[in-house]
């Protein structure tokens, strides 16, 4: 199977049988279910649906409701599409668990970073900033020159400048998978991950 | 919160003798040389200790041949065969830095409960 949607629930170290202590980031993914399967002749692309996360029913609105009625799983916060590869096989209604991913194996995982507000320069996009000697004031976190003179008097498009950073989609490839809690379906991915705890992520091979 | 400390909480050792800052310990380290394994002592004073769960982390200083070592262990470390209270040490900081600019007889420590 292609992928899983879970919650960040917070970073730690674990030790290793070798005995290296590890940092990683806990993630509670599952149980997910297969809502719909898109194929090539219906759909115009292969795809599968799947749904993670229970909530109230009363407050589902009815065009949601029909949606999952037909896969016959009660209603889930979070709707997402993995692509469907050749090797996968899937049935609306399957449900999903950590079991399908092994120890040792590298995952891509995607989610949505911290908002960090309005940031200079030197923070966003790691500029130098100014010098803090030789006769200069106000300097030390500017983003130095724009540009050029009177050719082409005007600043370009897309100059990386001070502006809003974080609350981005963010994928980060290669995370090594350490170790996997079958028992509380957890999943310890190695190193840090996007976004706060209790954010969604999704995880695929 | 709370599952990030059940999660840890098997790998915590059971068997860590009470010890403080200023402590002389004899830690057993296991050292692996290709496939074999033996264990080496490493002994000294504890300057600090730090962190807590599984993130805990222990100082250890020794004058070896006339220059000052210190070797950072984590606590929990399966690395670590076994710890040794050698000597108990009164000292009155949580972190006794301060060790580090003392040499000869400056440097020792008052023992605890005597």
């Amino acid at each position: 199977m292609a992928g899983l949607l879970g919650k960040k629930i917070g970073m730690t170290q674990i030790f290793t049988e070798q005995g290296l202590l590890i940092p990683v980031t806990v993630v509670k993914a599952g149980p997910c279910y297969v809502i719909q399967v898109k194929t090539q002749e219906n759909d115009g692309y292969s795809a599968v649906q799947i749904a993670y996360d229970d909530l109230k029913t009363k407050n589902v609105k009815a065009p949601v409701k029909g949606h999952f009625a037909k896969s016959g799983v009660t209603p889930k916060r979070f709707l997402k599409e993995f692509e469907f590869k050749e090797q996968d096989s899937a049935n609306v209604g399957d449900e999903l668990t950590v079991d399908i991913f092994k120890v040792g194996t590298l995952v891509t995982v995607s989610g949505v970073s911290k908002g960090k507000g309005f940031q200079g320069g030197v923070k966003r996009h790691g500029f130098s900033g100014g010098p803090s000697t030789h006769g200069q004031s106000d300097r030390l976190r500017a983003p130095g020159s724009l540009g050029q003179s009177s050719y082409p008097s005007r600043v370009y498009k897309g100059l990386k400048m001070a502006g809003r950073m974080g609350n981005d989609r963010k994928k980060i490839k290669k995370v090594m998978i350490v170790r996997v809690d079958l028992e509380n379906g957890l999943l310890f991915l190695k190193g840090p991950l996007p976004g706060a705890k209790q954010s969604l992520l999704e995880i695929q091979n | 919160m709370d599952l990030l400390h059940n999660v840890t909480a098997n790998q915590l050792k059971s068997d860590i003798p009470q010890f403080r800052t200023g402590d002389t310990l004899a830690v057993h380290v296991r050292v692996i040389e290709g496939d074999k394994e033996r264990i080496q002592i490493f002994q000294g004073v504890c300057i600090k200790r730090k962190g807590g769960g599984i993130n805990e982390t222990f100082t250890v200083r020794k004058i070896s041949d006339g220059v000052g070592v210190e070797r950072i262990f984590p606590l929990h470390s399966p690395r670590i065969a076994k710890i040794e209270l050698k000597k108990e040490g009164k000292v009155r900081r949580a972190k006794i830095y301060y060790l580090r600019d003392l040499v000869g007889k400056a440097a020792r420590i008052k023992e605890r409960g005597v």
